[in-house]
């Protein structure tokens, strides 16, 4: 038998997998216990100073019993997250076809910034003559972002994508209220994220649905139909979770503004068309940007995450505080509503402490700084080509519900190509795993049946695209050559093979608790 | 550009493929006058040394916390990170992954957030903790939010004694959220003054411990209190060390704890990102907000952590669930949960104590400065002063001394004439006897 490389191999099957090893290791795979099995009392990883004082001020406070805390050195702890960290699939391991997420590559450059000491020991309560380098750095990112939407205004604190989405319904809700109107529906098509309806209803609005088109798109007549003088904003994302430009954004902006309603944009596609496209130029009122999907700061396997949004010139003044303002002493820091309504402004409130997420401004500005307008403009064409290459490369054998046009930075596929093989969207999402892959987003959008969503992202190169479609033509072969038993059951050859999730929710076990005690042997 | 692998030559064959004549093609669904020809009037790309170059500059005019004597809290503290936390959460494996929805490929983040609930429920003396909210105040205004879902009232109450960001955080989501909400009036040196606020129609009372001035009380009686009219305590805690010293909340009757988990593990960062640590007694379980882990076993029988209770979350439950939130704090609650780990108990009450330490000998040796007057006599690593000069020029012209000495009260509540003179300083394990020397020199010094 030859590898993949072409050398003999020794052909002795494929039984490797039933070897029983004696550890439960399997070769780098290491079976790992939790930190509160492995600690002991009298351990610890750190050596801090003597004590000195013998009185505290407590007032009677001090704690009495013990926290519960296991004890280890650092090689135990080190050892512990290492072996831990072996079990993730990772950007930096292989491709991420997660679609709607943007796993690209994250520059390492973008860490060592965020950690330079004048940025990452800072605090957000010292005087502000001593950060004006931060406050720039904050106006410049605004600015670069402001030039990259062609909007006015930006509000740089939410914490993440939602975060932005409830500031945006936040700012329009406080625009109605200023002109005396009460509005209270918002309409989000069937293929949003559930951010979108989740967050209209935290900001308390009802949500009605708008359905897409048979291409994919929004229906606009239907759209129409629903808006009203109680409709008090649009939200829409675009490129949408289709992969596809909702090509009547203009007819959509004009018809919403007619109707005395904002166009609220979701902006976690943004990558698509990154200075290629300004959204601001489509006419809509406000946009977030998810700072770790378009510009590229670590997903951290769940965060932290920003999510600034851009403001038109009509929400502008809502904006929350704080604010960044530049007089004759440099940078200054609006915290205070009076403070603000001296300038004209009227912030609807706080999203949150202190002026957001520092950490991943810094990091969003060095990739910025690094593509320029050429290579942002790259970035987008690249994305938008890798992901259309796929689709190309993919679509006579599997199912593409709006493969006819080009798609954006992603590609959908439905189910329709498994029917009557007994293979389902999760099956080939699992069997992935055992080829190598992150599965790509499956079951999403809602729009079509059994969808697998692909975004390769612009930092693959074609090689590892045409590895990529090379697996999935031979999974698709698989599923239609009736090779039931690949796929039922995958994956075979991660860490975990499926995880009883039924079980997890029936019964939660949410923590570790200390094994009861053993009972007393017999007499 | 270096973080683009794909060749001239490749991308004019893989657009043969396409059958495209060229990326603008690509692009024909974008309506022709939004569609830009040239290139945004940004700079062009820049290679590594330039990038260094410029955000080098910007740092450099930054007064870093490590450089001079520094004493400023007020909801986020410098403590020490060992080096191996920040080694560690830079593995590929942990910061380059996604949120753990393939649970098959993503043991390593599901068990350190597993572990990572379980240390919040030991710290703050509950029963569960969810994964991580986006900071403090963030989940500050979560809790409020459940607060209102498991008691179905819209009246809450908080405390004068909040940090006047979490109660502008609160305000600005709970009204917009359909909730009423009342406020105490602050009072550094006195009791508790919101607690007669709660009714019968009260969600809930939150009350902050050590609260925004640093006092340190038992809250065991206005959780009694709270009980008693139907309502929850939510109890916050914006500097979690001091739960190595302290009696945790969930000994002294709290429903909910709220916790800014930053000075575990994570740096000042200027204040983000930071992580949110939210935990509850097990029969909220199901109205909690944000991600939980929960044990389980695969097909072969082997333990294994999965994204549980889902039916909660926006991606399943849209406008009916328990919060919006999706992208968390995942790499915070990592250098929170390593940094706990090289602690453990002995590290953790020891850390705590250093705190207390030093911030006993600080407030000592600051108020024997002339007119300075000590406002808060029980506290844990943070206290206010009252001194005889409005406190906003003062630690302006300390940072001209090249001190960082704390936060003046009215930065953040700038309309309580009262309180122009008060000053909020903090200590921790890493403020040396030098730096308090220099700091009484140079109070000494602004104050004459």
């Amino acid at each position: 038998m030859m590898n993949k490389q072409g050398r003999a191999t020794t052909g002795s099957g494929g039984h490797h997998m039933d070897i029983e090893t004696i550890s439960g290791d399997r070769g780098l795979d290491h079976e790992e216990p939790l930190i509160f099995e492995l600690g002991r009392a009298g351990k610890c990883g750190v050596d801090l100073p003597d004590l000195e004082i013998k009185h505290d001020r407590l007032g009677g406070l001090r704690r009495r019993g013990q926290i519960g805390l296991p004890g280890l050195s650092e090689p135990e702890v080190v050892r512990h997250f290492v072996r831990l960290s072996r079990k993730n699939y990772a950007i930096d391991a292989g491709l991420y076809p997660l679609g709607s997420c943007t796993m690209k590559h994250n520059p390492r450059l973008n860490e060592k910034m965020a950690r330079l000491p004048g940025f990452a020991d800072i605090h957000p309560l010292q005087p502000v003559s001593t950060v004006q380098g931060a406050l720039a750095l904050i106006e410049e990112l605004a600015f670069w972002l402001k030039t990259l939407t062609n909007m006015p205004a930006v509000a740089m604190s939410p914490k993440a994508g939602a975060h932005g989405e409830q500031c945006g319904l936040k700012t329009i809700k406080a625009a109605h209220k200023a002109r005396g109107e009460k509005r209270s529906v918002i309409l989000v098509p069937e293929s949003a994220h559930g951010t979108n309806p989740a967050t209209a209803a935290l900001v308390g609005y009802t949500v009605e649905e708008v359905p897409a088109n048979e291409r994919g798109r929004v229906d606009v007549e239907a759209l129409k139909a629903k808006l009203g003088p109680h409709v008090a904003a649009v939200m829409l994302t675009n490129p949408n979770t289709c992969g596809l430009f909702e090509n009547d954004m203009r007819a959509i902006a004009d018809a919403v503004h007619k109707a005395g309603a904002y166009f609220y944009c979701d902006g976690a596609n943004f990558n698509a068309i990154v200075g290629k496209v300004r959204p601001g130029d489509l006419g809509i009122d406000a946009m977030h940007i998810n700072l770790h999907k378009t510009f590229s700061t670590p997903h951290g396997g769940g965060g932290p995450g920003a999510g600034p949004v851009v403001l038109s010139a009509a929400l502008a003044p809502f904006a929350p505080l704080p604010l960044i303002v530049h007089d004759a002493g440099g940078f200054r820091l609006v915290e205070d509503k009076a403070d603000a309504k001296a300038r004209d402004a009227k912030p609807f409130g706080r999203m949150c402490a202190f002026h957001g997420q520092m950490g991943m401004f810094v990091r969003a500005l060095a990739y910025m700084i690094s593509h320029g307008a050429d290579g942002l403009a790259q970035v987008a064409e690249d994305a938008v080509l890798n992901a259309n290459y796929i689709l190309a490369s993919l679509k006579d054998v599997m199912s593409a519900p709006f493969g006819k046009g080009p798609c954006m930075h992603e590609a959908l596929f439905d189910d329709t190509f498994l029917k009557d093989t007994g293979v389902t969207t999760l099956d080939i999402a699992k069997a992935l795993i055992d080829e190598g892959y992150h599965p790509m987003t499956m079951y999403f959008p809602l729009v079509v049946h059994g969808a697998m969503l692909i975004e390769p992202t612009e930092t693959e190169s074609k090689r590892s695209l045409d590895e990529f479609v090379a697996v999935m033509r031979g999974l698709v072969e698989k599923a239609k050559g009736n090779d039931k038993s690949r796929f039922q059951g995958a994956p075979f050859l991660a860490p975990r093979r499926r995880l009883d999730e039924t079980a997890a929710a029936r019964k939660p076990i949410l923590r570790w608790t200390p094994p009861a005690p053993k009972a007393q042997a017999a007499e | 550009m270096r973080y683009l692998p794909l060749t001239e030559a490749d991308r004019r064959t893989m657009l043969g493929v396409i059958g495209a004549k060229s990326v603008d093609d690509l692009f024909r669904d974008v309506p022709q006058e939004a569609y830009l020809t040239t290139l945004v009037d940004l700079p062009m790309h820049a290679g590594e040394i330039e990038v260094e170059r410029q955000l080098g500059r910007l740092a450099a005019k930054n007064v870093s916390a490590g450089a001079v004597p520094f004493f400023v809290g007020a909801g986020a503290y410098r403590h020490h990170v060992p080096a191996s936390v920040d080694h560690l959460i830079q593995r590929s494996e942990f910061l380059t992954s996604y949120t753990p929805y393939q649970p098959e490929i993503a043991q390593g983040t599901l068990q350190y957030l597993f572990e990572f609930q379980t240390q919040v429920a030991l710290l703050t003396g509950m029963e569960v903790a969810n994964a991580s909210m986006y900071d403090g105040s963030t989940g500050a205004t979560e809790a409020v939010l459940m607060a209102a879902r498991v008691t179905g009232k819209k009246r809450v109450v908080l405390s004068g004694n909040l940090h006047p960001h979490y109660v502008e955080t609160i305000r600005t989501t709970a009204e917009t959220a359909g909730l009423e909400i009342v406020t105490g009036k602050p009072a550094p040196a006195a009791g508790e003054t919101a607690d007669h606020l709660v009714d019968d129609q009260t969600a809930c009372l939150v009350v902050q411990n050590p609260d925004f001035f640093g006092n340190l009380r038992d809250i065991t009686p206005l959780s009694d209190a709270t009980h008693a009219k139907g309502a929850l305590l939510i109890a916050v805690v914006t500097e979690v060390v001091s739960l190595g010293a302290v009696t945790p909340p969930g000994e002294m009757g709290a429903d909910i704890v709220v916790a800014e988990g930053q000075s575990v593990g994570n740096p000042l960062n200027f204040g983000g990102p930071y992580v949110g640590l939210f935990a509850t007694r097990q029969k909220f379980v199901r109205q909690m907000p944000g991600r939980l882990v929960g044990e389980t076993a695969d097909v072969d029988g082997r333990r294994g952590y999965v994204l549980t209770l889902s039916t909660r979350e926006q991606h399943i439950r849209r406008e009916k669930a328990t919060s919006n939130i999706c992208t968390n704090s995942g790499l915070c609650s990592l250098a929170f949960t390593i940094h706990l780990a090289l602690l453990g108990e002995e590290g953790f009450a020891r850390l705590a104590a250093l705190s207390h330490e030093r911030a006993v000998m600080t407030a000592d040796r600051l108020s024997k400065v002339k007119g300075v007057e000590l406002v808060t006599p029980t506290f844990f690593n943070e206290f206010t002063l009252k001194l005889p000069k409005p406190t906003a020029e003062v630690v302006e012209k300390l940072a001209k001394e090249h001190v960082l000495g704390g936060v003046p009260a009215s930065r953040l509540l700038p309309h309580d004439k009262s309180l122009t003179n008060h000053l909020i300083v903090a200590a921790t394990e890493l403020t040396t006897p030098q730096d308090i020397d220099a700091f009484a020199a140079a109070l000494t010094k602004v104050l004459t």
